[in-house]
């Protein structure tokens, strides 16, 4: 498989470019941060990845350079049939409620710019005659939650036009693959007491491979939250009102 | 703040653990580094309320490797079961491997590791040809044999508390096959489970005996030698061996669980298992070197209070007497042990207070149930300390200062080491707090 990944040098992404690369696949790594992205390339290619894994800079708040970025990828894999996208950004609510830049950033980040980088990734790979566009959501868009209300709403709205794009365009070849990872231990949640279920990224990145081979549109990781948000989408209202979690 | 544990859940302490891929910003003002807290009593963790620790977990980038030397750098918290699934079926096998493979390069350096070959290939820390880490006072250093040598010798095996360890570059062994040949020996009692080890350890580079901890009288100390060596090519099958897939233990087991009874049925049933001519053949390499990886979180078992683990190394010439005396005074206490086990050590190692010396190394687990578990290991220590043996540092929770520095008078060069390279005593764990009175 050749993939473009954006968000493979941490967290979640970190384990999934790793599994990928130890079964030979071809990577090119997009992201904000130059020095990490090679510390990561040298990883994956000492973990097995296909050839020479190459880095191009792509920061998600600068919608103007993604086009750029899917070329040069495009031309060093010569065509690519997989994109996935791990990055993004994440804030308590009481710091987004307190802090409107930070607020209105996140919501740019997680909602807008993913979207219009998807965008790009779906005109891409439509033209190629499909391929497999792997996004990153949340459990917190399932059900609006007190700690969450910010971010989630950010990950519903995603998770709402990924669906929407494998209604329209899985018969023309792109298979959309929705993520929703439940509490997962990395950098992004350090700091806050991890709930019972909580994953490992590595659990996580097997999870997701899996599903993007079969091209499975909705994965929950680990798997039991798929189960937990069942029941929390089926608490009353007045229920959610009492819940802090 | 979070709760934090070792591999035994006992003790636990509050401390707040920094979580990041980015070692070098979390190591600057931290307290302690720690991997995936394999290490079973208070080794990994901060003092009570004290912090903050900087987790290497995430921390796990390949960093260089040369396929003509062997030579492997990566960050500390690469974790040795990656390094299984990318390496072995490359042909490549970690010079020393502990009995689980989640264990951390940092931390395998931190405990200074044996495994089943320490007979011939010695301590983990015997592999290592260079550290990076983040000395007390900030700076980043790389020391090695030529550089910092003291400082070297003094953190394989230093617990943490030397620095915090960034990089590890070690020396891989080229092994024939990813396979392992292997031959189980069932013997009757400790004698002759002595022997056996001895003799094995002749023509065996991997050797251990699992014993019957609650066997009595003519057949105390049975039980079952095993034996490998890497298989060779034409003995192996042609694929490389799959990873397995695992069970895990969902909660914390209520404690009548593990009575006495319990243990001892189950001994029973292991030792019956073998049977008496003994087995030989291919086996599974994670089947061998980490048979309990196959039951995930299996320390629940012992419940939420937890177990210990005791590891003592005995000098050789009284290893039988002294072995008996250890296998009575267990047998003897309220609990028994699960999973006893017995391993002849080689030459001491280059860490200035790592574990082994020349000698057989006895390890029990015993539920922590409070005083009566203090009791047991007081008296087993002093048995330990009036033979010239010491204990595991990786694997204590309870010896008091005293009796370890009895037992192991070389922490006070090791002290002083520590001490020029952080005078003001800023790294710290409830391990040194409790033995080396910082």
């Amino acid at each position: 498989m050749k993939v473009v990944f954006l968000g493979a040098t941490k967290g979640m992404g970190r384990a999934l470019a790793q599994k990928m690369a130890a079964r030979g696949d071809a990577l090119v790594l997009l992201g904000r941060d130059a020095k990490s992205l090679e510390e990561s390339a040298k990883d994956l290619e000492l973990r097995g990845a296909a050839g020479c894994v190459h880095t191009g800079l792509c920061d998600l708040t600068r919608s103007d350079e993604f086009a750029q970025a899917f070329e040069s990828a495009h031309k060093v894999l010569e065509g690519f049939d997989c994109v996935v996208v791990t990055a993004g950004a994440f804030d308590s609510q009481d710091v987004l409620e307190a802090d409107a830049a930070a607020c209105q950033r996140l919501l740019d980040i997680n909602f807008t710019r993913t979207i219009l980088f998807c965008e790009e990734a779906r005109k891409r790979l439509l033209a190629q005659g499909g391929g497999k566009l792997c996004v990153f959501s949340s459990v917190a868009g399932e059900r609006a939650r007190k700690p969450v209300i910010l971010y989630g709403s950010t990950k519903a709205g995603l998770t709402y036009y990924l669906e929407g794009l494998d209604h329209k365009y899985h018969a023309l070849g792109l298979e959309v693959i929705t993520v929703k990872p439940g509490f997962v231990n990395t950098g992004m949640t350090a700091g806050l007491s991890p709930p019972p279920f909580a994953g490992e990224p590595e659990g996580v990145a097997t999870v997701v491979l899996a599903a993007i081979d079969r091209g499975r549109p909705v994965v929950f990781a680990p798997g039991v939250w798929c189960w937990v948000m069942a029941l929390i989408r089926s608490l009353p209202r007045a229920v959610m009102r009492r819940l802090n979690f | 703040m979070a709760e934090l544990m070792g591999w035994g859940r006992f003790p636990r302490v509050e401390g707040l653990e920094l979580v990041s891929e980015d070692l070098e910003a979390i190591s600057r003002g931290a307290i302690l580094s720690r991997g995936l807290g394999r290490s079973y009593g208070d080794a990994s963790l901060p003092p009570q309320g004290q912090g903050p620790v900087a987790s290497t977990r995430l921390a796990n980038r390949l960093l260089a490797f040369n396929g003509d030397t062997g030579v492997l750098r990566a960050e500390a918290g690469f974790c040795l079961a990656d390094f299984n699934s990318l390496f072995l079926p490359l042909g490549w096998a970690s010079p020393v491997t502990p009995g689980t493979r989640y264990v951390s390069l940092g931390g395998m350096v931190a405990s200074d590791v044996h495994g089943k070959n320490h007979h011939v290939a010695g301590c983990f820390g015997e592999h290592v040809r260079a550290l990076r880490m983040r000395v007390a006072d900030g700076r980043i250093l790389d020391v090695s044999e030529n550089q910092e040598p003291e400082l070297f010798h003094a953190t394989l095996g230093g617990l943490g508390l030397t620095g915090h360890l960034l990089e590890v570059e070690f020396v891989l062994e080229k092994v024939p096959s990813a396979w392992v040949w292997a031959e189980n020996q069932q013997v009757e009692n400790f004698s002759e489970l002595i022997a056996c080890l001895r003799e094995a350890s002749d023509t065996w580079p991997m050797t251990v005996a699992w014993v019957d901890s609650l066997s009595k009288g003519d057949a105390l100390g049975r039980g079952i030698v095993m034996k490998g060596r890497w298989a060779r090519p034409d003995q192996a099958p042609s694929q490389a061996p799959a990873s397995k897939s695992a069970f895990s233990v969902p909660l914390d087991f209520p404690e009548w669980v593990l009575s006495k009874t319990s243990v001892q049925l189950f001994n029973r049933a292991y030792f019956c298992k073998e049977g008496k001519s003994g087995k030989s053949g291919i086996v599974h390499p994670y089947a061998f070197f980490y048979p309990l990886d196959r039951l995930q979180d299996w320390n629940r078992i012992y419940g939420r209070r937890g177990f210990i683990q005791y590891q003592c190394v005995i000098p050789k010439q009284d290893a039988d007497e002294i072995g008996k005396q250890l296998l009575k005074t267990l047998a003897a206490s309220d609990e028994g042990s699960f999973l006893s086990v017995v391993k002849d050590c080689g030459r001491q190692g280059k860490g200035m207070i790592s574990f082994p010396m020349p000698g057989i190394s006895l390890a029990f687990d015993v539920p922590m149930r409070g005083d009566s578990t203090r009791a047991l290991v007081r008296k087993l220590n002093e048995i330990v300390l009036e033979a010239g043996g010491r204990i595991y540092l990786a694997k204590d929770a309870l010896t008091s200062a005293e009796t370890y520095r009895a037992m192991d008078p070389r922490w006070e060069a090791w002290n002083g080491v520590r001490r020029q390279w952080d005078p003001d005593g800023k790294l710290r764990s409830a391990l040194s707090v409790r033995l080396f009175g910082d």
